[in-house]
């Protein structure tokens, strides 16, 4: 501590609860780590689906028609879009947990941890990961 | 709820030092070339379909690969699901029942990956 407050304002408001961490702005590296969390937190819960995903692909030529059917016909009572939205979902977070995983490699590797650094690295974070997912996503969703 | 053990240490339940960070590291770069490699074989031409698919995870040495990446997949949510536990969970006893709960999802989750792999 550089400087010492007087007591009256070192007077905390107590714990602080997510309604006043939201005021917060946060900066764009604080949002690509957030997101990190996030989609990292996504892919942990839905890990699952992609098991199964992978099992009915891969296992046989008829478990891959059910496969190609989920993106068709849907899942029991979901719908195809819906499926796609979580599998759009599952595709940016992996994205984005991928990017921002190589940007804490290359900050490690080179030591690149200044400031500006950190915003612009996090800047093609974001812009590469939603490029990617929107690019993606109109496969997915067959627009070319 | 922080005990001082020592002079040098608050005890709060993570590991300590470099093993978390290095297998952290260790296991992304193992899923980023994964990642790659997978990616260059689905874009070798020929068409997308089933028996291009299945091939790909049908040679062993894939097979080697895919399973070490399911298992520092594993790992690596661990130590991340963990460390959002550590943040958010603060009373001890409820922390403890999601850090199972943690594992057990992993583990069942690898035991189903490792069964389709290996009985391609």
């Amino acid at each position: 501590m550089p400087e010492m407050s007087p007591p009256a304002a070192r007077a905390r408001p107590g714990t602080m609860r997510l309604v006043d961490a939201l005021q917060y702005r946060l900066p764009l590296a604080g949002v690509v780590s957030i997101l990190h969390r996030v989609s990292g937190a996504l892919m942990f819960a839905l890990l699952p689906f992609v098991i199964w995903l992978f099992d009915v692909s891969v296992s046989s030529e008829v478990s891959y028609e059910r496969f190609r059917a989920a993106f068709g016909a849907g899942i029991g009572f979901v719908p195809a879009w819906g499926v796609k939205l979580v599998v759009l979902a599952l595709v940016w977070a992996y994205l984005h947990h991928a990017i921002a995983g190589l940007r804490h490699l290359w900050m490690d590797a080179t030591h690149s941890v200044s400031r500006e650094q950190g915003r612009s690295s996090a800047i093609v974070t974001l812009a590469l990961s939603i490029f990617l997912t929107l690019g993606l996503g109109a496969k997915l969703f067959g627009l070319y | 709820m922080a005990v001082n053990y020592g002079s040098r240490r608050v005890v709060v339940g993570a590991h300590y030092g470099m093993r978390d960070w290095l297998s952290q590291r260790v296991t992304a770069a193992l899923m980023a070339i994964f990642t790659l490699v997978l990616l260059v074989q689905l874009l070798m031409p020929g068409p997308l379909g089933y028996d291009k698919w299945a091939g790909i995870f049908a040679a062993q040495w894939m097979k080697v690969l895919t399973f070490a990446v399911f298992v520092a997949l594993g790992w690596h949510a661990w130590v991340g699901v963990r460390d959002i536990w550590m943040d958010y969970v603060k009373p001890v006893g409820l922390r403890l029942v999601l850090q199972v709960a943690t594992i057990v999802w992993l583990v069942g989750c690898m035991g189903w990956a490792v069964q389709v792999l290996w009985r391609l």
